[in-house]
């Protein structure tokens, strides 16, 4: 059912404009040009994370903190491949995509973990960053307990996450 | 600032590490192929970011974006409560949801910042705290997404039999953590209507 869903927003949202006299080709181009410098702009970031955080699992220092920290994550229901996905999260974005893109290409885009993965990074988003932006752009000296809330709900999609895969997808 | 050292720490984490564990030669092959995992994601996930971006431009000028964020305005007034009274506010806010919703998260900081910048005026306005600010960051944080194209595409490169499968997860997900989110708040705010 779900390989409906995708197809059916398409053609919708191209039959929608063809009916309103939108030029279809011209608003898709210029739209994905724009988004081609949405890919220039996150690259830097992606390579910087992504060479960071293979250093690191090849240090062996990802594995220790796994086994660290497996009783806790076993309690929530967590696959341990995804514990480093979920401490950088909230910190940055395209770290989280490479992150998680490297869990899935490792341990399989249809496995347990490779599904917790996609299912996190789908859910959830860089709070700190989120946070950081609004707040500069507004001046906001205090954002008081909006930081607090923000990772209660980081906190819910990781938990979420592997219990819906484990529900929905077992 | 924060990057920057959250970076220079994983570099010196995995260089002791590294030396510890005896495995520096991995560490060290890991610059080259972390470079180049790098490209491979942009290539997995670039044409499906570009897809999404040139739809989401035939929504906006065939006014389907419009008529979505209309779909929304009952949620924002359950979330906004008074503020959602304002014509200006709620119309940024609605367009902030959409975007989010379609999984475009770079979409929906224009219209997100411009919905912020409204609700503190109307709270400075009331002369009281920016709730309601604080309230729209926690929704953007917890990004309540409908089709989140960008892991598909990721999942699709990296050979998934269905990458979209993970939908009905992701949407569980998605909603439990936004409600833990506004739920937070509100408790943290000491409760009352906004």
């Amino acid at each position: 059912m779900t390989s409906f869903i995708v197809p059916s927003v398409i053609l919708f949202i191209l039959l929608y404009g063809l009916g309103k006299g939108v030029d279809l080709y011209a608003a898709l181009t210029s739209g994905m040009k724009a988004g081609l410098r949405v890919c220039a702009d996150i690259f830097p970031a992606v390579l910087t994370m992504l060479v960071a955080v293979t250093m690191v699992r090849a240090s062996g220092a990802i594995d220790l903190l796994s086994a660290f920290l497996s009783p806790l994550l076993e309690l929530l229901g967590m696959p341990a491949e995804c514990l480093p996905l979920a401490l950088l999260r909230p910190f940055s974005g395209s770290g989280a995509l490479s992150v998680g893109s490297e869990v899935m290409a490792r341990t399989g885009p249809d496995s347990l973990a490779g599904r917790v993965a996609a299912v996190m990074l789908g859910s959830s988003d860089t709070s700190f960053y989120t946070i950081a932006v609004y707040s500069a752009y507004l001046g906001l000296k205090d954002t008081r307990y909006t930081l607090k809330a923000a990772l209660c709900a980081d906190l819910a999609a990781f938990v979420m996450s592997g219990l819906a895969v484990r529900l929905l997808m077992g | 600032m924060l990057m920057s050292r959250v970076v220079a720490l994983l570099a010196l984490l995995s260089l002791v590490l590294g030396a510890l564990t005896g495995r520096m030669a991995q560490v060290s092959q890991a610059t080259v192929s972390g470079a180049e995992e790098a490209v491979r994601l942009l290539l997995r996930i670039g044409g499906t970011l570009c897809l999404w971006n040139g739809l989401m431009e035939v929504m906006v000028q065939s006014g389907l974006a419009k008529k979505v964020a209309r779909l929304l305005q009952p949620l924002i007034r359950l979330l906004f409560g008074s503020y959602a009274e304002d014509e200006t506010a709620r119309a940024a806010i609605a367009q902030n949801m959409a975007a989010n919703l379609l999984g475009l998260g770079s979409a929906a900081t224009p219209s997100g910042l411009r919905a912020a910048k409204r609700l503190r005026e109307l709270s400075d306005r009331r002369g009281v705290p920016p709730h309601g600010v604080f309230l729209l960051i926690v929704l953007n944080t917890a990004s309540l997404q409908l089709l989140p194209t960008t892991v598909a595409a990721l999942r699709a490169g990296l050979g998934a039999a269905q990458p979209y499968d993970i939908l009905p997860a992701v949407w569980l997900s998605s909603a439990v953590s936004v409600t833990v989110g506004m739920m937070a708040a509100r408790l943290m705010r000491g409760g009352g209507r906004l």
